[in-house]
């Protein structure tokens, strides 16, 4: 555990080499990403084997900061802090292995890259809201420079800023609830402190009106950042605009940030307030869940299926959320582990595997092409991300939403039945675009016959082959969906202790006025 | 007074060196002499600001020497030094040492006005700065906009010193003293009149002028536009950093008593009131004009129109949270303010750069400017883990804790808050030109695409600026201790 802070420092001081190694030699600087990453999941990984599951946030670091406000520099983690730092770490060294082929601006693309996992290390590591804050603002602008630089060229300016300014507006809200927060803490007799434990005590005293008030904010304002509906807009255009790489982060890690701040922050400071919401953020996320479904299924651009995918599947998490009892939530953060590594995979077929060879996304384009046969590797990939993504057992994806359907029944059978369509069109849409892009066209001589665009046919025999950094980065994330799958009791042991803690019962104890 | 002493000194000796020694010298050398010659004084002024000491009162009441005369002395003359070091690389004058004397002059107006305890002093300390500014401000004889600038900025600060010196005389007719303490507690015992309404309005028109606050802020954009760099830079940091000290000295300790209250729905008239609108006006206006502006130094003063909004607020929150709060956001985006148009100054020296678009590629020209640039612009921005974004939340938290969500203080903070978000995009635009956009196509000869020398006394200061920003940001707790 106490190596746990390390990937936040691993993560700044590798970005400040990469940076450095980046005017000398882009190899240098690849290599340096590679190894920051690697270490940083190392260290995950070793916390979590020497980890033993106990309610509550487990302290590691607890420092006086800014005496004044009362503002400690505190570092915890538990089982669903842990689960979410593992995903950080995988997906940041995916994510390396699948930028190796940028040329551009090579420092400076992997310095953004490190400084914006840092900045989600240190938000799943965070126990003061002031430093949860710190972090999490840390990692949004570089999501800016990393599409604007490195996206795609038509819609990077715009996605970029679209996107940022969504989470930007989003920590706004933030940031408003948490100050109302404190002072109404203060105004309460309570000592000035953002500490997660200290507002949660004082908010017991909260009226009616500031709990309610307080949610709205804090709640909303991350939930911009987990795709909620109807503030789900940056997501798709930001994911289809972004590099592979920082689409992975963002559907994999970045998304999870805002749950993890609903579930961490929102929830257990507010209670009363959860209680209020919880129909309307259960109608927000089945919404969310159908209406993406709906939309990824009669998308033209192979990436805006799995951009919407991705809210779709985020809906599952803010469901399981507004469920509020244990197995839901547990449902929840297993989801967004499962969902971490199988939208990761997706983005990287499509857009590395994929894109950098046939520079189409256009699902009518690839239809022309008999992808199985000229990328096997890539179709085969992408068929189990995808069997994955629908929920087929033996993949994470199944006991994670199953697991989240089964709690919400206990709250609302209602619930259930409608987000249980919500499968269903995700098994629709994904089928449709493995038929599509993988396997719509069988025939080479197909091609040949319909060769009316030259560019395709022109590069057609020439693809690349697909590179080692390719194969190992998609066999990690398989062999990561795979795992849970089969067992999921590895994950599901640290997180169901977790919620045993006085904080997540209150909080779910709220969910079940 | 020893700061001020040596600050004066100093600047009789830029001028009589130059007199003696420097006629038959070129531009440069001038310069350069007069530059070292000035930053000798200021920092000698620092070393007599810092051993001065604390006390309550000198010279009979006029001055006071506390926390916060200290800090904004000390802060003041940190700005100017590194306004004096720009000065010295970027400025093409004709008459070096006047430059560099003016800016001592008017740093010791500044350190004075940190010190005022009295309407008189306040008022000659606020004159002493400000017709030096005026002078700086028309100091480039040779463009026409220079000149535009000086002659609005007096114009504006002419009238708005009238305003001053009239509710002035109101005051001290009305309490029949010029002492803060005694005029405080006369207030205490009378009721409000409306012709201290009238008195505390006029102050306040002064006050909107020194800190650009809407609806005083027309003469800002165009101040920020055509006066010399380092002017431009010495009127939005040091300026509104000592005017900030001057005028939250007046109001709280001096009219604290009219003050009433906005912690509440309902509230109470005086003073406070008045602020919170000018608060909300500036934030308002200069966050959404800031939107339209395609030229970077317009820019910049309609992001400082909306800074003063958030000053104001402190100025608010100072009755209750002290001066902490409110020192701290000040100077820390005195610093960032200074550093962007020390950046802009660097790249004029080869380069035009008026435009937002003229920025384009600098991460190719220049990779240390474009690193500086990022820090001042994100700090402004109030990103983490820059002071920029502290200063806002100490700000905010102070706020809020008057009142929480019951009152119009609560709500300004919030509406502060979401119109930072509006704040990112302009922000955002100048570092996508500087971070992301590829330099202008031209041939390897055109000065907008060249690598942009950097002379290595303004790379120090402009490191240094940006140090600053990270190490206060990482540990407000260095500047809020004082207080």
């Amino acid at each position: 555990m106490n190596a746990l802070p390390f990937t936040i420092y691993v993560s700044f001081a590798g970005a400040l080499l990469a940076l450095a190694a980046g005017a000398r030699s882009n190899s240098l600087a690849r290599w340096i990403a590679l190894i920051t990453a690697v270490t940083s999941f190392a260290l995950t990984l070793l916390a979590a084997s020497a980890f033993v599951p106990s309610p509550g946030l487990q302290t590691i670091v607890d420092l006086p900061w800014i005496a004044e406000l009362g503002i400690r520099y505190h570092l915890a983690a538990d089982g669903i802090s842990l689960t979410l730092l593992v995903l950080t770490g995988l997906a940041a060294t995916v994510g390396v292995l699948f930028s190796w082929n940028i040329e551009h601006r090579v420092g400076e693309f992997f310095a953004l890259y490190l400084v914006l996992i840092g900045g989600v290390f240190g938000v799943f590591l965070s126990a003061d809201a002031f430093t949860m804050f710190v972090f999490y603002e840390i990692a949004i602008v570089p999501k800016y420079f990393l599409i604007a630089n490195w996206g795609s060229p038509a819609t990077r300016e715009h996605a970029a800023m679209k996107l940022v300014l969504y989470s930007f507006a989003g920590s706004a809200l933030v940031l408003a609830g948490l100050l109302w927060a404190n002072a109404a803490a203060v105004a309460h007799g309570a000592a000035s402190s953002f500490s997660l434990n200290d507002l949660a005590a004082a908010a017991t005293h909260f009226s009616r009106g500031e709990q309610i008030g307080l949610f709205a904010l804090v709640f909303t304002g991350f939930g911009v950042l987990a795709g909620m509906f109807p503030f789900h807009t940056w997501a798709p255009t930001g994911h289809v605009a972004a590099p592979t790489a920082a689409s992975m982060l963002l559907a994999g890690v970045v998304m999870k940030l805002g749950a993890y701040g609903c579930l961490r922050v929102a929830m257990p400071l507010f209670p009363v307030g959860l209680a209020f919401w919880q129909p309307t953020i259960a109608a927000l996320a089945i919404i969310g869940i159908l209406y993406a479904g709906f939309i990824a299924l009669v998308q033209d651009d192979f990436k805006f299926v799995i951009g919407y995918s991705s809210v779709s599947h985020m809906g599952f998490v803010l469901l399981g959320l507004a469920a509020a009892n244990s197995t839901a939530v547990a449902g929840a953060v297993l989801q967004m582990f499962s969902h971490g590594v199988i939208a990761g995979l997706l983005f990287a077929v499509v857009g590395r595997m994929v894109y950098e060879r046939t520079h189409t996304r256009q699902l009518a384009d690839l239809r022309q092409l008999p992808l199985h046969r000229l990328l096997p590797f890539a179709a085969l990939t992408f068929v189990l991300a995808g069997l994955a993504s629908m929920g087929m057992p033996g993949f994470s994806g199944f006991p994670a939403e199953l697991t989240i359907l089964i709690g919400v029944w206990k709250t609302s059978p209602a619930w259930a039945i409608l987000a249980g369509f919500g499968i269903l069109v995700a098994a629709a849409f994904t089928l449709r675009a493995i038929h599509v892009s993988f396997f719509g066209s069988t025939q080479l001589s197909a091609v040949a016959a319909s060769a009316s665009e030259p560019t395709h046919v022109d590069s057609l025999h020439h693809y690349a082959p697909i590179t080692l950094a390719e194969k190992s980065g998609a066999a990690l994330l398989l062999a990561a969906t795979v795992y849970v799958g089969l067992k999921p009791d590895v994950l599901l042991d640290w997180i169901t202790p977790a919620l045993q803690s006085p904080l997540m019962q209150a909080a779910l104890k709220g969910g079940a006025l | 007074m020893l700061p001020e002493a040596a600050l004066v000194i100093g600047a009789l000796f830029v001028l009589t060196v130059d007199l003696a020694f420097g006629r038959r010298r070129t531009l440069e050398r001038r310069l350069y002499l007069s530059v070292v010659t000035g930053t000798a004084a200021v920092v000698a002024a620092m070393y007599g600001a810092f051993t001065i000491g604390l006390a309550h009162s000198v010279f009979g009441g006029a001055l006071i020497l506390d926390e916060l005369t200290m800090a904004t002395r000390l802060g003041v003359l940190v700005l100017a030094w590194i306004t004096l070091t720009l000065a010295g690389s970027t400025a093409r004058l004709r008459h070096p040492a006047e430059f560099v004397a003016i800016v001592l002059f008017a740093t010791a107006g500044f350190t004075l006005m940190a010190a005022a305890q009295q309407l008189l002093v306040a008022f000659v300390a606020l004159e002493l700065a400000s017709l030096s500014l005026y002078i700086l401000a028309g100091f480039d004889k040779s463009k026409p906009e220079s000149a535009e600038a000086a002659l609005k900025y007096f114009l504006f600060g002419g009238m708005s010193a009238a305003f001053l010196l009239f509710g002035f005389s109101l005051i001290y007719g009305l309490t029949g003293s010029i002492e803060l303490h005694e005029i405080s507690a006369h207030l205490a015992r009378h009721p409000p009149t409306p012709l201290l309404a009238v008195a505390l309005v006029m102050v306040l028109v002064a006050f909107g002028f020194k800190a650009a606050a809407a609806p005083f802020h027309l003469w800002a954009p165009d101040v920020y536009e055509g006066a010399p760099v380092s002017s431009a830079a010495l009127i939005a940091s040091a300026s509104k950093l000592a005017g900030f000290t001057l005028f939250v000295r007046l109001l709280w300790p001096g009219f604290g008593p009219a003050a009433g209250n906005v912690s509440t729905a309902t509230g109470a008239p005086g003073w406070l009131p008045i602020v919170a609108c000018l608060s909300a006006a500036s934030l308002l206006l200069g966050n959404c004009a800031a939107l339209a502006q395609s030229n970077l130094r317009r820019l910049l003063a309609y992001s400082a129109i909306a800074h003063a909004g958030v000053m104001l607020l402190g100025v608010i929150a100072a009755g209750d949270a002290g001066h902490g709060p409110l020192f701290y956001y000040v100077f820390t985006y005195g610093i960032a303010t200074v550093g962007a148009f020390g950046v802009i100054g660097v790249i004029e020296r080869t380069a035009p750069c008026q435009r937002i678009t003229d920025l384009a590629g600098l991460y190719r020209r220049s990779p240390l400017l474009t690193g500086c640039l990022a820090v001042y612009i994100l700090s402004l921005a109030g990103i983490p883990p820059l002071a920029g974004f502290f200063g806002k939340f100490t700000v905010f938290a102070a706020a809020l804790n008057l009142g929480g969500m019951a009152g119009p203080a609560g709500w300004l903070a919030i509406l502060a808050i979401f119109l930072s978000a509006v704040a990112l995009y302009y922000y955002l635009v100048i570092l996508k030109q500087a971070l992301v956009v590829a330099p202008a196509s031209g041939t390897s000869t055109d000065a907008a695409t060249n690598r942009i020398p950097v002379p290595a006394d303004a790379a120090i200061v402009l490191v240094f600026a940006a140090l600053i920003l990270v190490l206060l940001g990482l540990f407000p707790s260095l500047v809020l201790r004082i207080f």
